[in-house]
């Protein structure tokens, strides 16, 4: 078939920097941001590989224990907000969104990449927080301890603040264009579940951010000026933090797995070559669970002295979120029954996510339980939950759909070979790191703690073994990446015989999307009624 | 083709026609309007704790705002709300010089109620009717009557900035305006600025009865 890229696309056309800085294409915006998120990735990855490797004997080894506070706390401040919250929407939803629908932008371009900008302004913010002396309060930045640590706490949350507007914009730009851009004949049920994903993300980022805005203004304020809002000594009420931290991040966590969720279910469809089990009942549960997901903030509370009246509604709620999250697992899985299951490496990703995610979620549920959360609490317990989904889950299904859309990116197979390998070491790494964190956490190893009784030194061991591992499998992926750009080969519009719209079009995509406005017959996974072959020469 | 025609100067190239993008402006806009009732959001459910908490404080420290000023500033927030849906009304009739006219009254009367508001605070000042830890007036009774006056500064302020942020887009409206960028063919800035100005004038309508007449 092919054997050249297409001459005019939309990484060649303009050239010069000039015109990717002053872009509004979503697909150069959409590379921008994938850029930054990766080494946000790097950078947070390499606190973690500091803070495992202090880990590995008890007591002191590479670092104080005040640097051991700020490594956690800029781990997990670049992780959320540089990383996974951009990471899907951002950077591939920015590329792909628009290419799904049949559209040739999202609706506000111009919007879109002042979201960029203030994301790197956010970025460069939180750098200088971390170079002039970092903050030791958690991601978190629970009062009273943030209003009185002398690390730079101002500037890290003003920096979360300014990246709190990108994340409201993008959002606000893909509900638009989902609602008032759609090509003819893309009715709602005719679009791809990643969108449905999206659309759902959006609405959270929506709704949510604002909130979490107003608070880090407040705590600001109250360093600045001691309003005494957040303090009890002056009649305030630190918990009232928490509320109103938890009412934007724990919607928040759902803005970093929705996503994921979406790229699931195409990948899960394209590589079992079969129409996705219930497409209404997956459709629906993106939307069940973003709403739901607002109603269940008091779970990181249980212990924080909320009534209990409160703590049991809040751990009712918490159990109905599993609901529309058990019912896409179990869709997937039907999905893949009896389906001609190939394993590429996007594919492994999506079955990774599917083992990793599941003991994500099942644990959540223990955490969501009253009693059992008294004991659970802030141990290691809840640090391999959330591992389990934000990293098993988000970073998972990010790694699947960055190997599956990346020839749509730049119109060039990576290394399949080496990518496999990675998945294969990427799988291996996070269970060696994270499932003895389980054990830990059940024994009583207290979370963000810089030393540990000798009993648990063996269990530490196996976890920082497993970090290594998992930045090998890092490596390799990289390496497997980036050799599309000089040997990789040509992929053709569909590399993958996917049925979505974005691979209709070339790979990399002309600067208008499509050369005609598409027009769209039928559903995004019907693989068993029509058959594309690949593109890819041997596939 | 009927495309051509309707894709004229201001509509951008992705959309397919004027009716699409002012359609996708407009839920856009009100998508922004949610987000900041959201982010006020956050203080008025700070003020509704605190006035459970401390109800008599409460009702002791909003004796100490000056209900005519805030009055008088209710009035004027809700003229230049007429004045500025008059703006958007005089565009569609194409009459610019009345749009020009209507702008600069709204323009004018955020201005009045920012003075209003600074001889307001500059007394709060003085008396130091300040927030939290600032606060050194001893007239009122109640427990923390410092948590009243860092709820009134935090949502009069935030208020505030957003009336400063509307009269810098009316401004940029003014600009645009005069140079006759705006007909009855295209004017969704000028509505969307409009939106825009209403929230802030209703957030006002809420906050005067909260903060000021507690009964």
């Amino acid at each position: 078939m092919d054997n050249a890229l297409p001459l005019h696309n939309y990484l060649n056309e303009p050239r010069g920097l000039k015109s990717w800085l002053f872009t509004h294409d979503h697909k150069r915006i959409g590379i921008m941001y994938l850029w930054a998120i990766l080494a946000a990735f790097a950078l947070g990855g390499t606190f973690a590989l500091l803070i495992r490797f202090e880990l590995l004997r008890p007591g002191p080894d590479i670092m104080t224990a005040e640097t051991y506070n700020k490594m956690f706390t800029l781990h997990g401040a670049i992780m959320v907000f540089l990383f996974i919250i951009p990471s899907v929407p951002a950077a591939l939803g920015n590329f792909i969104l628009p290419l799904m629908i049949g559209a040739k932008d999202v609706a506000f371009p111009r919007l879109n990449l002042a979201s960029w900008y203030i994301y790197v302004t956010g970025a460069i913010l939180a750098l200088y927080s971390i170079i002039s002396g970092a903050v030791d309060t958690g991601w978190t930045f629970y009062t009273p301890y943030s209003t009185q640590t002398t690390t730079h706490v101002i500037s890290m949350t003003f920096a979360v603040f300014i990246l709190g507007f990108s994340s409201i914009f993008t959002g606000l730009n893909f509900i638009v264009t989902v609602h008032k851009l759609r090509a003819p004949g893309m009715t709602w049920f005719k679009m791809p579940l990643m969108v449905w994903a999206l659309y759902a993300t959006a609405v959270i980022q929506v709704l949510a951010t604002p909130v979490l805005g107003i608070t880090l203004v407040l705590l600001i304020f109250e360093r600045l000026f001691h309003i005494g809002i957040f303090d009890p000594a002056m009649g305030g009420d630190p918990v009232l933090y928490q509320h109103f931290f938890w009412f934007y991040s724990h919607p928040a966590v759902y803005i970093m797995i929705l996503p994921g969720m979406g790229i699931i279910s195409e990948l899960i469809a394209t590589f079992s070559r079969k129409t996705i089990f219930g497409y209404r009942f997956v459709a629906f549960s993106s939307i069940a669970i973003a709403l739901i997901g607002f109603f269940v903030w008091g779970h990181h509370m249980f212990v924080a002295g909320q009534s209990e009246a409160a703590a049991m509604v809040f751990s009712a709620l918490t159990f109905l979120v599993a609901i529309p999250s058990a019912v896409k697992v179990f869709n997937w899985m039907t999905t893949l029954y009896k389906g001609q299951i190939s394993f590429d490496t996007p594919m492994l990703y999506a079955l990774w996510f599917m083992c990793t995610f599941t003991i994500g979620g099942l644990t959540g549920i223990f955490l969501g339980a009253l009693s059992v959360d008294v004991h659970l609490h802030d141990t290691y317990f809840v640090v391999a939950h959330f591992h389990y989904v934000m990293m098993g889950g988000a970073v998972m299904a990010m790694l699947g759909g960055l190997h599956y859309w990346w020839p749509k990116m730049f119109g060039r197979m990576y290394n399949e070979t080496l990518g496999r390998i990675a998945a294969v070491l990427i799988f291996i790494g996070f269970n060696l790191t994270f499932f003895p964190q389980f054990i830990l956490g059940a024994q009583g190893m207290p979370r963000r703690y810089f030393d540990y009784v000798p009993e648990f030194t063996s269990l530490h061991r196996l976890s920082t073994y497993g970090s290594w591992v998992m930045a090998t499998g890092f490596i390799c992926m990289a390496i497997s990446l980036f050799s599309a750009f000089r040997r990789g080969r040509i992929a053709g519009n569909n590399p993958w015989g996917a049925l979505s719209l974005e691979w209709t079009t070339t790979s990399p995509p002309p600067v208008e999307n499509f050369a005609e406005t598409p027009i769209i017959t039928h559903g995004p996974h019907d693989y068993d009624q029509i058959i594309v072959p690949s593109t890819l020469a041997g596939r | 083709m009927s495309q051509t025609a309707s894709h004229s100067a201001h509509v951008a190239h992705h959309f397919a026609d004027a009716e699409q993008q002012r359609e996708s402006a407009k839920l856009g806009m009100w998508i922004f309007l949610l987000t900041e009732i959201l982010l006020f959001g956050g203080l008025f459910c700070a003020y509704a704790i605190y006035r459970a908490w401390y109800p008599q404080m409460f009702y002791n420290a909003h004796k100490a705002l000056d209900v005519t000023l805030g009055g008088i500033n209710t009035v004027v927030l809700i003229t230049s709300s007429v004045t500025m849906a008059l703006a958007i009304r005089s565009m569609q009739q194409d009459k610019r010089r009345a749009t020009i006219i209507n702008l600069a009254l709204t323009l004018v009367l955020a201005g009045v109620f920012l003075v209003i508001k600074f001889f307001e605070y500059r007394h709060k000042f003085h008396l130091g009717q300040l927030p939290g830890m600032y606060y050194t007036y001893t007239g009122i009774k109640g427990s923390n009557p410092h948590i009243f006056f860092s709820v009134y500064f935090m949502m009069t302020g935030l208020h505030g900035f957003h009336v400063i942020g509307g009269m810098a887009m009316i401004s940029w409206l003014l600009i645009r305006t005069a140079r006759g960028e705006f007909s009855s063919a295209y004017y969704t800035p000028v509505e969307m600025t409009g939106l825009y100005w209403h929230l802030v004038d209703m957030i006002w309508i809420f906050l005067f009865p909260l903060l000021y007449l507690i009964g």
